[in-house]
């Protein structure tokens, strides 16, 4: 099969392309290493749609940021994963913070980005009575929000393959040759004709143009720790509240999720690629600068770590356009605010492509919706009823701490949920506080069950990443005891 | 629907007990016998007996039936004493919400959404194990790393093994019994590391679990990071120093594909929570009274919701109690105010129940902070016993009887365990 456009990478920038494409009559392939969407830099960030006043002015960050910021609502119109505009906070400990807030309303409200607000110390203790008191001002961006980016991750493959992508996920790309129509795409699994290569391939991307002779982007792997915490704290702060960036530092922030649990974080600190393991001296300087902002933060409250690595190009910027390659093209150095800027940079990778003379028909049958999954916990006691009337398995409970009941794990599974992250990122079921311990099992039952394989075949995400082995005989372990 | 069941819930019970464990199953029994004539028993399994129907291992009922019983064994017997009390069982069935007039909100896929209303409740939920996230744990976070009990339901009940080569954290009762049982699944177990000095669980289950079957115990010794990208490849272990701080030159690696957690058990008390009762800092679950009721009227707790125990025979013993107490304010018999505080003193963490009368009998559970050999139990100036030792692992009990109140005459009495020299000086 020869696809006009081969896509390498399922992150939130090359779901949001293929979803893009998948509007035109072309022949469209998504290519992705991991077992299932989003789960590499997408899935481990702070999730925050930025309010578009933050990035450095002149960049390519910043002539997306607010283009994305806006899109958002578009695509949280037409698919469901969680988002709400929040609003976010920056705030001021002293004359040179409040200096910095000032530049950075100037330089919003020059980018048209609408709302922005300076506080004074009295109206930010009646907004977020539990900030510190020694805050003495703050900026306030309504635009911004937050977002489960996994959920956005799965509703566009999801709503890409309903209109016609090739989605190929355990697949690693392991060569790619240029010929004389298009390209030939070397995979562990086969190999793919394209006429077009968007690399959307995150912390692989360098590696990838290196396959093709393209220009790399010099990058560099840059970790963030990210802790979350106990329910108890929802609605202790209810907006996205950022410090102002020292020199050497960015800052910890403390956002409140889409599901209203607190998470704090991230560091940032060089690391390998692959580097995805918490530290005592971040989760020491989280809850330091967490605290900072917010006194009544404990680590005590934690229920859960992760650390997520981003790609930096050596200029800090995106780097998104042709290369030296005729129709091989890098979306690669998407770091923060890279999930605010993915619909934009994706409606930019269009007009690359078509540039470069790609032919865009629109479909007429494009569909741009996808169902909701039902969401048990958020319905009211009718609803729920209602429910369980219509379906007895939305009245048996998968996950107590989430309240995720077996129909919905089913339907995320009918969705293309394979493993057990698979569930978890998409049901909730497994990500509160018992972190798995009554859910899991009942979770493999249905991912085995469902796919009619055995439960020791069933994966955390893929690869090595087995659960549970089958029990050796009972001659084996006659043996052992009497050894 | 293709199950629909000709039965239906009614709407209205005298005690509605929301979990089916030892301790729900205690309380239902104890219900019938302080009065209740309709009793339900909630569970969200697909049989009662919660945690027991994992524990395939003996050592149960020496205390209450005077007999080694397997876990599923002493279920059963309570089992039966719940059939024969003509009490209402529902399965596969999770409590939602218990407001404060008392409406229980039940979700059944066989039943549907059910509102019932009690005359009392009983919350006996159990608990939940603590989890890697608890500790933050440095490191990875590939697929091994899961709780003792987790491990206990997939070799136990699911008939699964956890992985080939397994290395415990923490010395909790789930965890000794987990290595005992997986080195006779076959599967080489190559340690337990605690980071207190001493072991958490009971002494019999260190000598028969761990001692027995050649499984090194390392006391202060925790580990430091998790190792391995798709599943657990290592671990870094390293003694910790008197503050518990990880003395990282001495650190070493351990090889293993599974990580066991068994550092303890948290009450599992969302519902009490909701219901705004009264939780004691300390053990985290609910303040009760000397009938096991809580700060709210008419609800009852009892179990591992309230503290955790060691013992399966003292959470049936509590949860009678509790029991009775809900029948017997269905029925609307009040029983004698407490008139007595307790409050925990020199090394004791916790006392159940936190008040008493001077009318009735009680058994006080409490729990130390640190082991002592020999040293004395006092309950203010007016009763002391000597007791041969106490360790944090090993939860004391005490009956109060009121003779020994009859010249106490103040509200709050102090419970101390303190060295036997102390005592008799």
């Amino acid at each position: 099969m020869r696809f006009d456009v081969a896509i390498v990478g399922a992150g939130v920038v090359g779901c949001a392309i293929a979803r893009e494409l998948t509007r035109y009559r072309l022949t469209v392939a998504l290519c992705e290493r991991e077992v299932e969407v989003g789960l590499g830099t997408s899935k481990a960030n702070s999730g925050i749609i930025h309010g578009g006043h933050r990035a450095p002015h002149g960049t390519l960050k910043a002539a997306t940021e607010w283009r994305g910021n806006q899109l958002w609502s578009d695509m949280a119109r037409d698919l469901p994963f969680g988002f709400a505009r929040i609003g976010d906070l920056t705030v001021a400990f002293d004359d040179d913070d409040v200096a910095y807030l000032q530049r950075l309303l100037e330089q919003g409200r020059r980018r048209g980005v609408t709302g922005l607000e300076m506080w004074d110390a009295e109206r930010l203790r009646r907004e977020e009575p539990n900030l510190s008191q020694d805050i003495v001002a703050a900026l306030h961006a309504p635009s911004s929000g937050v977002v489960n980016p996994y959920e956005a991750c799965f509703a566009l493959a999801e709503s890409a393959v309903r209109n016609g992508l090739e989605l190929r996920t355990e697949t690693t790309v392991t060569g790619i040759e240029r010929g004389a129509d298009g390209f030939a795409i070397a995979t562990d699994r086969g190999t793919l004709h394209a006429r077009f290569v968007v690399n959307a391939a995150g912390v692989f991307g360098d590696e990838l143009a290196r396959m093709v002779g393209a220009e790399e982007a010099g990058l560099r792997f840059r970790k963030g720790e990210e802790y979350l915490l106990d329910k108890r704290l929802v609605g202790f702060v209810t907006r996205v509240t950022f410090p102002c960036p020292s020199p050497t530092s960015k800052g910890i922030l403390v956002t409140p999720t889409y599901d209203g649990t607190l998470m704090v974080g991230p560091t940032a600190t060089w690391s390998e690629a692959d580097d995805i393991t918490t530290t005592a001296a971040g989760a020491e300087e989280v809850f330091d600068g967490a605290r900072r902002l917010v006194p009544g933060i404990s680590e005590r409250d934690c229920i859960a770590e992760f650390a997520g690595v981003r790609a930096v190009a050596a200029d800090e910027d995106f780097t998104i356009g042709h290369t030296s390659v005729p129709g091989f093209l890098n979306v690669i150095g998407i770091q923060s605010p890279g999930l605010t800027a993915a619909p934009a940079i994706a409606l930019d990778v269009i007009d690359l492509l078509a540039e470069a003379g790609l032919a865009l028909e629109v479909r007429d049958d494009f569909v741009p919706t996808i169902d909701a999954p039902l969401r048990f916990a958020e319905l009211d006691p009718d609803e729920q009823a209602r429910a369980v009337r219509g379906d007895p398995r939305f009245g048996r409970i998968a996950c107590r701490c989430e309240l995720v009941t077996e129909g919905e794990v089913l339907d995320a599974i009918a969705r293309g949920a394979r493993t057990m992250d698979g569930v978890k990122f998409r049901t909730r079921a497994g990500m509160g506080r018992c972190q798995g311990g009554f859910c899991a099992w009942r979770c493999l039952r249905l991912l085995a069950n469902s796919q009619d394989v055995d439960v020791s075949a069933i994966t955390k995400r893929g690869g090595r990443s087995w659960i549970a082995l089958p029990r050796r005989d009972d001659h084996a372990a006659t043996e052992v005891e009497h050894a | 629907m293709p199950d629909l069941h000709p039965w239906e819930v009614p709407r209205r019970y005298d005690v509605v007990v929301v979990g089916g464990g030892p301790a729900g199953m205690a309380a239902a029994v104890g219900a019938c016998e302080g009065g209740a004539e309709r009793v339900l028993m909630v569970d969200r399994e697909h049989e009662a007996g919660g945690i027991l129907q994992q524990c395939i291992h003996h050592g149960f009922g020496l205390h209450h039936f005077k007999e080694e019983l397997t876990g599923p064994g002493y279920a059963q017997r309570y089992l039966e004493q719940v059939l024969e009390h003509d009490i209402d069982v529902l399965t596969d069935a999770y409590v939602l919400d218990v407001d404060t007039a008392r409406t229980v909100s039940v979700l059944s896929g066989r039943y549907g959404r059910l509102s019932v209303d009690a005359g009392a409740v009983v919350l006996a939920m159990g608990a939940r194990e603590r989890t890697r996230q608890a500790i933050r744990i440095p490191g990875t976070r590939p697929s091994g790393v899961m709780t003792a009990g987790f491990a206990q339901k997939l070799v136990n009940v699911a008939g699964y093994l956890p992985g080939k080569r397994v290395a415990i954290l923490g010395s909790g009762d789930i965890g000794l019994i987990m290595a005992r049982r997986l080195v006779l699944e076959g599967v080489e177990v190559v340690g337990v590391f605690e980071l207190m000095p001493h072991a958490n669980g009971l002494t019999r289950n260190v000598v028969q679990c761990l001692h027995d079957f050649d499984v090194p115990l390392h006391l202060s010794t925790t580990v430091v990071r998790i190792h391995g990208g798709e599943r657990v490849e290592k671990v870094t272990v390293a003694p910790v120093d008197e503050a518990l701080r990880p003395r990282m030159h001495e650190a070493w690696d351990v090889e293993c594909d599974t990580l066991l957690v068994s550092i303890g058990l948290i009450p599992d008390n969302e519902l009490a929570r909701t219901l705004g009762v009264r939780l004691d800092p300390v053990t985290t679950g609910p303040v009760v009274s000397s009938t096991m009721e809580t700060s709210r009227d008419g609800v009852f707790a009892c179990g591992n919701t309230v503290h955790i125990h060691d013992l399966v025979d003292w959470v049936s013993q509590e949860s009678r109690l509790a029991g009775e107490g809900a029948g017997a304010h269905a029925s609307g018999r009040r029983q004698a105010h407490d008139n007595v505080r307790l409050v925990p003193g020199t090394n004791v963490r916790s006392c159940v129940p936190h008040t008493i009368t001077t009318e009735r009998e009680h058994t006080v559970y409490l729990r130390v902070t640190k082991s002592l050999a020999p040293c004395t139990l006092r309950l203010g100036d007016v009763y002391e016993r000597p007791l041969r030792y106490v360790v944090p692992g090993e939860m004391v009990t005490v009956k109060v009887r009121p003779r020994f109140l009859e010249s106490f005459h103040g509200g709050a009495l102090r419970v101390d365990v303190v060295p036997r020299e102390e005592a008799g000086a």
